[in-house]
């Protein structure tokens, strides 16, 4: 059943044919998922969180499937901006894909130093301002877990390239109150929010009797923290009702999508889902639009935080 | 379209057969067309657990032969070890069972192009894909001999009908208690030397492969070793998989063994740096 629902959806002042999108980090560049569906039929790529510098990341092991979920320690691993603007983006908007690079740094400088970089090219939808990453050496680099940190990097970042393409900043959940983590980006100049990152979390083997993971912790996704997303999702738009909201974690099904959306979501991403099912964006996107028909909504938008009316 | 695993599809698979063969389970799958594709060394991707599954990642499986018949159509035989829940749920469905799948996946063994000595060296269950490899090499002319190990006999793999295209198989076990005691490595040395191996193909666990390769740079041989290492995807997004490795230029990069593997050149794989920060290198 193709359902006539109005699935365009808007972040700032980018605007998307569906709310669907590849989750950082869980896409690569997005030749691989190429092969599986044309990457111009989801909303939008949301690329891997990417450096100043090249950047070989954690040692293996890097993951523990955990139930319903799994924990990943990457640590960032990545080509750097230059060759990744030079080799992945422009492949990118040569499948018609929509495009949002999301941006990692050591310092506040590094990512003014990153959105200089991505405003001198050209085609990229939006910037996600990954200041929550769960897999560097330092939790202190976590600039999310501080509302000051995470203004000073946004504002960085809005000095830079504020008004050209929508910057979206993504949060950590293992804060006390995201809410207050949320108006400080949006303060600062952020047009969105993207929620949430993996949760931070540990496996110990049982035969070495340590850490799994080689870098001891990791981030939790799956599933298992869905409930987790939406509850941060849902309290993020009470407090700030206009500031659009990326929401993702554990999103497998068009059921889960459109909870994250009723919570107060304008678009959502899938990233643990596609490990599982390369196909899965396609699958999500098609059962959205047949519950939102199915609901009487004829457009996206009008579902967008329906569980607070 | 992409370049990378440009021949994969995603396809519901029936289970045609599931026969136990001492510590190990035969599964034969029923692929269809994704069969043709599948080239030695290349693996797939299998959905474990149901529709209701606690379990969200796929589990990867060297494919071991493959073959195209009127009942069944194209059809994939795994050898699997029931080691994890999700190996444990594939040996436990029967006959007429559906798992998804993603095939083939990952870089095959390459094939000389002049018929050449070959020896192909198994671990355990790692022994699985290189039957079907032998098959290839001896119809493309080479000579194919054949080392396989294992801590006991019961993890021994090698199926009557596999040894046809083998010149020679030798076993080693650990307690002596199938073939000769000792290890794949035992006597290496001398049986490249004898049999003048030109190359050597390899399959198993990370210390076997890391063994073979000072042995076979020794000798100047070229040494194709398909690893394992844990996947989160098989297809290349998670970067879970990856293995230190030395470019032409001397630098070391991280490859995904999923699809700049399973099979690299192992001389080319930097094994004392597995499992550690390689950041600064």
């Amino acid at each position: 059943m193709s359902a006539a629902v109005d699935l365009s959806t808007t972040l700032g002042n980018a605007w998307f044919p569906s709310p669907v999108f590849t989750a950082s980090g869980c896409a690569s560049s997005g030749k691989e998922l190429a092969q599986f569906f044309p990457l111009k039929d989801i909303g939008a790529v949301v690329t891997k969180s990417v450096m100043n510098k090249p950047r070989h990341g954690r040692p293996t092991p890097r993951m523990a499937e955990t139930p319903s979920g799994m924990l990943n320690s990457i640590g960032l691993q990545g080509p750097g901006i230059d060759a990744f603007l030079a080799n992945d983006v422009p492949w990118l908007l040569s499948q018609g894909s929509r495009v949002i690079v999301s941006i990692a740094g050591e310092t506040i400088d590094e990512y003014a130093v990153l959105a200089r970089k991505i405003r001198s090219t050209s085609g990229i939808s939006a910037v996600e301002v990954n200041i929550s990453c769960p897999n560097v050496e330092n939790r202190g680099l976590v600039f999310a877990t501080d509302c000051d940190t995470s203004a000073r990097v946004i504002e960085g970042v809005r000095k830079v390239i504020g008004g050209e393409i929508p910057i979206i900043a993504k949060l950590t959940p293992d804060v006390t109150n995201i809410s207050a983590v949320a108006k400080s980006v949006a303060d600062a100049g952020a047009d969105g929010v993207a929620l949430i990152n993996t949760v931070l979390g540990m496996v110990i083997n049982l035969d070495t009797m340590k850490p799994h993971l080689g870098g001891k912790t990791g981030g939790l996704s799956g599933p298992a923290i869905r409930p987790v997303a939406v509850r941060a999702i849902y309290q993020v738009h009470e407090a700030l009702p206009d500031l659009p909201i990326l929401g993702m974690g554990g999103v497998s099904t068009g059921r889960d999508a459109l909870e994250m959306i009723l919570a107060g979501a304008s678009g959502v991403s899938v990233g643990t889902a596609s490990f599982g099912n390369p196909t899965a964006l396609i699958s999500i996107q098609d059962e959205l639009r047949d519950l939102l028909a199915q609901r009487g909504f004829t457009s996206l938008k009008q579902a967008i935080g329906y569980a607070h009316r | 379209m992409s370049t990378i695993n440009k021949a994969a599809t995603q396809v519901d698979a029936t289970i045609i057969s599931n026969k136990r063969i001492g510590a190990y389970h035969q599964i034969i799958l029923s692929v269809g067309e994704a069969v043709r594709h599948c080239k030695p060394g290349n693996f797939i991707a299998i959905q474990v657990g149901g529709d209701s599954s606690r379990m969200v990642l796929r589990r990867a499986f060297a494919i071991s032969r493959t073959s195209e018949s009127a009942q069944f159509g194209g059809t994939v035989e795994l050898i699997v070890a029931p080691h994890g829940s999700g190996s444990k749920w594939l040996c436990a469905q029967g006959e007429g069972a559906e798992a998804n799948v993603i095939t083939p996946l990952g870089r095959a063994f390459g094939i000389p192009t002049e018929p050449a000595n070959a020896l192909l060296i198994g671990g355990g269950y790692g022994s699985a894909p290189l039957f079907g490899l032998a098959d290839l090499l001896k119809s493309r002319g080479c000579k194919v001999d054949m080392v396989l190990g294992a801590s006991n006999g019961s993890k021994i793999y090698a199926p009557m009908e596999g040894k046809r295209s083998v010149n020679s198989l030798k076993i080693f076990t650990e307690d002596g208690s199938m073939g000769e005691m000792g290890r794949v490595t035992s006597q290496l040395d001398a049986i490249i030397a004898e049999r003048e191996i030109e190359i050597i193909y390899s399959c198993g666990p990370m210390a076997m492969l890391k063994a073979i390769t000072e042995i076979a740079d020794q000798h100047g041989v070229i040494h194709q070793a398909s690893v394992e290492e844990s996947m989160a995807c098989g297809i290349g997004i998670c970067m879970t998989c990856v293995l230190p490795v030395k470019g032409e230029d001397g630098s070391i990069s991280m490859k995904r063994s999923c699809i700049d593997g399973p099979v690299m050149d192992g001389s080319s794989v930097c094994w004392d740096l597995v499992g550690k920060s390689t950041e600064g290198f």
